[in-house]
C-alpha cells in the first residue's frame, strides 16, 4: 500500500522470531533463501516509498507454492525494492537465473538486425509467433505498491505516448472500465483481453487492488502489436502474429518498443533499468529482458518422447499449454518458449528460440516418418 | 481536475529530466534526490487523484464517501499506522451487487472507527437502522435467564444456534494485525479456554497443526472454517498468512465453539440439534462470561465502548455481534407469496443452511435476526423466539388450511 509503511514500526515491538513467518511447507524462491536471522536484519527496513520485507514476501508466505514447481515467492513494490532487500533478492536471482551473480553485467541488445533467420520456420507446424516483455515506468511504485493516482498517471502517460505511434503502428486504447460489451467480445475473441488476475500468487501481492481503474488494453489497427496497462506491471508489450515469421514478429517488437521508449523520453520519463539487472519488473523472475519469445506449435509426436524434457532444457526452452503460464497443452500444440530472461540479451534468447523450434519441428517430421531422432540431439546451451 | 493533474505531470516531468541524463550515465541507482519518498508522494498526488472511481459501486461505503471525506481522511493514520485506504480496499475491489448491499469496508483496529469516523458514522447508520455512534449508547444484556418461550417445536425446528465475535483489546484486527500480533491473539485465547471447565471443558485444533483424521472429524461436525474465498474478505487483507495462528476451539461435549483469527480475532458459537434456543443462549452467555473472566485474569479485556458495544473487523458485526437463528423446515410457508414479508416485519433474514450466500435446500431454512446494534444480546434472541413460533404457527395453520396473518412491523428503535 503506498505513502507510509503501513504497520512496519508496531511490528518492531515484537521479536523478530515473534514475526518471522512459518515456511515449514513452503517450496518457492523467497522461503529457500530467507532465514529467521536475515528476516531479523531486512525487517526494520523500507524503501523511500515505504514498501518493506513483508509486502516483499506476502505472495511467498501465501502460496506455499508447488512440490514440482517452483515460484518466486516475492515481488518488488518499487524500483529501490531490488537495493534496499538486496541480501534477501540476490540469492533468489541468483539461483532463478542461472547462477547470476550481484557483481554480473546484463547485456541489452534490441537490435533486430542481429537476429540470423528466423523468418522460415514451417507454417504447417508454427501456428504462431509471439514475443512479450515488460517496462516499468521509473518513479512510480509498481503494481503491488502503487496508489490509485499514480496507477492512473501510469495509463495516462502510456496512453499519450502510445496515440503518437503512427504507420503500422497506429492504434486505439481500450480502458477496462469504460469498455463496451462489443469491444470486450472483440477483445477476448483477438485473445488480447486480460482479465482480473485470479491466481493466488497474483491477488496476495496487492496488484489486483482497485481493478479494473487504470486498466487497459492498447493495439494497433493490425493486430500484431498490444500493450497491456497496469496487468502484472506498469506495461506489458507483446508483438504477435499468427504463422512462423519470427523475424517479422521480433521486428516489430524491437520497433515498437524504441519508438515508445523515445516518446517516454520525450516528455520526460524513461523506464527502469539498470546494468546490473536490465529491465527492472514486478516478479524478480522477469528481471533483464523481461522477454518471453515463444511459438504455438504442433508437436504431438515429439513431445510424447522420452527425451522430451531434456531436449527442451538443453535448448534453455520451456514449454507451456497454449492457454498460457499453469495450463496445459491441447491437441498436441504447445506453447514453446525462452526460460531465460536475465544474463542473455533479447537477440539472443529470440535466436535461442528460433534455433531450437527449428530443431523441434525437424524432430518432428522425422519421427512422423518413423526414424529416429538420436542424432538431433542437441547440446546444452 | 484534468488540468491539475496535467500541472503535477509536467512539473515531475521537469523533476525526472533532470536527473535523468545523471541517472543513464550512472546506469545504476538513482541519487537519493531523485528517489521520491512516501513523504514527496503524498503532496505530489493529492486526495482528488487517489479518489476512488465508485460510479459502478453499490455498497454502504461507496453510498458514504465523498471527495470531502476523502480528502479530509486520507493522510490520517491510527496509532498502528492503518490507513483509510487499507479501511474501504476491499470496498473498491467490489463493487456489490444490485439486490445486496455489502458493507465495502473493513476497521483494522478500534481505533479505526474513531479516527475514520466521519465515513464509518454514516455507514453504521446506513447500516444499523439509522444508529447514531455519536448520540446513542447501545445496551449489552447477557442474562440469558430473561428469555421465555425459547425452546422451538422440533418437529420444525432442527438446530439451534447463537454466534458472536469478541476482539482483544490492545492487538490489530484481522485485516491489518501482524503475524505475532494473531499468534498473540491465538496464545491469549488459546490459554483461556484451557481454564473452561465441566461441560464447557474442551480442547483446541491449530489450523497449522490438524492430523487428517481431525480435519475430516471437524468437517463433518460442520465445525472447520476454511481459508476465506469470499473476495469480500480476501480483498480485506484477513487472509494473510494462512493458516498460521487460526484454528477451532470446542468443548467436548461439541455445543460451544471458538473460532480463532478467521474474520475476527475470536468467533464464539453455542449450538445444539434441536430447538432448544434458550439453553444454546445460556451456554452461549455463560460461556462468553468466562471467557471473558479468564482473560481479564491475565490483564487483558475485549474491545468494546458505550457507543459501539463491541468491536468487530466489520462495521455490520458491531454492538452484539449476534446472530441467533435456526434451521427450520417450512414447506409450506416457503412458498407462500407472503414469506418474504412476514421475515421483514419480524426483523429476521433468512440464509440457506450452508450459512451467508447459500441458498435453502429443500424446505430448511436458517432463519436468524436481522439486527446487531442498537439492541442487546436478550432483545435480539427473544426477537428471534417470538418470530420463529410464529412462523411455526404459520406453518402450523397452512397445514390445516388456514389462513396467515403478515405480522405488523416491529419498530427498531421505540420514538
Amino acid at each position: 500500500m503506498p505513502f507510509g509503511n503501513t504497520h512496519n514500526q508496531l511490528k518492531m515491538n515484537y521479536s523478530a522470531e515473534q514475526e518471522y513467518p512459518d515456511l515449514s511447507k513452503h517450496n518457492n524462491h523467497m522461503a529457500k533463501v530467507l532465514t529467521p536471522e536475515m528476516y531479523a536484519s531486512l525487517r526494520d527496513k523500507q524503501t523511500p516509498s515505504g514498501f518493506t520485507l513483508d509486502d516483499v514476501i506476502q505472495t511467498g508466505v501465501d502460496n506455499p507454492g508447488h512440490p514440482f514447481i517452483m515460484t518466486v515467492g516475492c515481488v518488488a513494490g518499487d524500483e529501490e525494492t531490488y537495493e534496499v532487500f538486496k541480501d534477501l533478492l540476490d540469492p533468489i536471482i541468483e539461483d532463478r537465473h542461472g547462477g547470476y551473480k550481484p557483481t554480473d553485467k546484463h547485456k541489452t541488445d534490441l537490435n533486430p538486425d542481429n537476429l540470423q533467420g528466423g523468418d522460415d520456420l514451417d507454417p504447417n507446424y508454427v501456428l504462431s509467433s509471439r514475443v512479450r516483455t515488460g517496462r516499468s515506468i521509473r518513479g512510480f511504485c509498481l503494481p503491488p505498491h502503487c496508489s490509485r493516482g499514480e496507477r492512473r498517471g501510469i495509463e495516462s502517460l502510456s496512453v499519450e505516448a502510445l496515440g503518437v505511434l503512427d504507420g503500422d503502428l497506429n492504434g486505439k486504447y481500450y480502458a477496462l472500465k469504460d469498455m463496451t460489451d462489443e469491444e470486450q467480445q472483440q477483445l477476448i475473441d483477438d485473445h488480447f483481453l486480460f482479465d482480473k488476475p485470479v491466481s493466488p500468487l497474483l491477488l496476495a501481492s496487492g496488484m489486483a487492488r482497485d481493478w479494473p481503474d487504470g486498466r487497459g488494453i492498447w493495439h494497433n489497427d493490425n493486430k500484431t502489436f498490444l500493450v497491456w496497462v497496469n496487468e502484472e506491471d506498469h506495461l506489458r508489450v507483446i508483438s504477435m502474429q499468427k504463422g512462423g515469421n519470427m523475424k517479422e514478429v521480433f521486428n516489430r517488437f524491437c520497433t515498437g518498443l524504441t519508438k515508445i521508449e523515445e516518446l517516454f523520453k520525450e516528455k520526460g520519463h524513461e523506464f527502469m533499468w539498470n546494468e546490473h539487472l536490465g529491465y527492472v519488473l514486478t516478479c524478480p523472475s522477469n528481471l533483464g529482458t523481461g522477454l518471453r519469445g515463444g511459438v504455438h506449435v504442433k508437436l504431438p509426436n515429439v513431445s510424447k518422447h522420452e527425451k522430451f524434457g531434456e531436449i527442451l532444457k538443453r535448448l534453455r526452452l520451456q514449454k507451456r499449454g497454449t492457454g498460457g503460464v499453469d495450463t496445459a497443452a491441447v491437441g498436441g500444440v504447445f506453447d514453446i518458449s525462452n526460460a531465460d530472461r536475465l544474463g542473455f540479451s533479447e537477440v539472443e534468447l529470440v535466436q535461442m528460440v528460433v534455433d531450437g523450434v527449428k530443431l523441434l519441428v525437424e524432430m518432428e517430421k522425422r519421427l512422423e516418418a518413423g526414424q529416429s531422432i538420436d542424432d538431433l540431439m542437441p547440446e546444452q546451451k | 481536475m484534468a488540468s491539475s493533474f496535467a500541472k503535477m505531470m509536467s512539473s515531475r516531468g521537469l523533476l525526472m529530466a533532470s536527473i535523468g541524463a545523471g541517472a543513464v550515465a550512472t546506469g545504476y541507482l538513482l541519487s537519493d534526490s531523485a528517489v521520491i519518498s512516501a513523504e514527496q508522494r503524498r503532496k505530489l498526488y493529492p486526495p482528488s487523484a487517489d479518489f476512488p472511481d465508485l460510479r459502478k459501486h453499490n455498497n454502504c461505503m461507496s453510498s458514504a464517501l465523498t471527495p470531502a471525506i476523502y480528502a479530509k481522511l486520507r493522510d490520517r493514520i491510527t496509532p498502528n499506522n492503518w490507513t483509510l485506504d487499507q479501511c474501504i480496499q476491499t470496498g473498491v475491489d467490489n463493487p456489490g451487487h444490485p439486490f445486496i448491499k455489502t458493507v465495502g469496508m473493513v476497521a483494522g483496529d478500534e481505533e479505526s472507527y474513531e479516527v475514520f469516523a466521519e465515513i464509518f458514522d454514516p455507514v453504521i447508520k446506513d447500516r444499523h437502522n439509522g444508529y447514531d455512534p455519536k448520540t446513542m449508547k447501545h445496551p449489552t444484556d447477557l442474562d440469558a435467564s430473561k428469555i421465555h418461550s425459547g425452546v422451538f417445536d422440533e418437529h420444525y425446528v432442527l438446530s439451534s444456534r447463537v454466534r458472536t465475535g469478541r476482539s482483544i483489546r490492545g492487538l490489530s484486527l484481522p485485516p491489518a494485525c501482524s503475524r505475532s500480533e494473531r499468534r498473540e491473539v491465538e496464545r491469549v485465547t488459546v490459554q483461556a479456554l484451557a481454564g473452561l471447565k465441566g461441560d464447557l471443558s474442551g480442547r483446541y485444533y491449530s489450523l497449522t497443526e490438524m492430523s487428517d483424521a481431525d480435519q475430516q472429524t471437524l468437517i463433518d461436525d460442520h465445525f472447520l472454517f476454511d481459508k476465506p474465498v469470499s473476495p469480500l474478505l480476501t480483498c480485506a487483507f484477513m487472509a494473510r498468512d494462512w493458516p498460521d495462528a487460526r484454528g477451532i476451539w470446542h468443548n467436548n461435549e461439541k455445543t460451544f465453539l471458538i473460532w480463532i483469527n478467521e474474520e475476527d480475532h475470536t468467533r464464539v458459537i453455542s449450538m445444539e440439534k434441536g430447538g432448544n434456543m434458550k439453553r444454546v443462549f445460556e451456554r452461549f452467555c455463560r460461556g462468553l462470561k468466562q471467557v471473558e473472566k479468564l482473560i481479564q485474569e491475565r490483564g487483558w479485556e475485549f474491545m468494546w465502548n458505550e457507543h459501539l458495544g463491541y468491536i468487530l473487523t466489520c462495521p455490520s458485526n458491531l454492538g452484539t455481534g449476534l446472530r441467533a437463528g435456526v434451521h427450520v423446515r417450512l414447506p409450506k410457508l416457503s412458498k407462500d407469496p407472503r414469506f418474504g414479508k412476514i421475515l421483514d416485519n419480524l426483523r429476521l433474514q433468512k440464509r440457506g443452511t450452508g450459512g451467508v450466500d447459500t441458498a435453502a435446500v429443500g424446505d430448511t431454512f436458517d432463519i436468524s435476526n436481522l439486527d446487531r446494534l442498537g439492541k442487546s444480546e436478550v432483545e435480539l434472541v427473544q426477537m428471534v423466539v417470538d418470530g420463529v413460533n410464529y412462523l411455526i404457527e404459520c406453518e402450523k395453520k397452512l397445514e390445516k388450511g388456514q389462513d396467515i396473518k403478515i405480522p405488523a412491523p416491529i419498530q427498531f428503535f421505540k420514538k
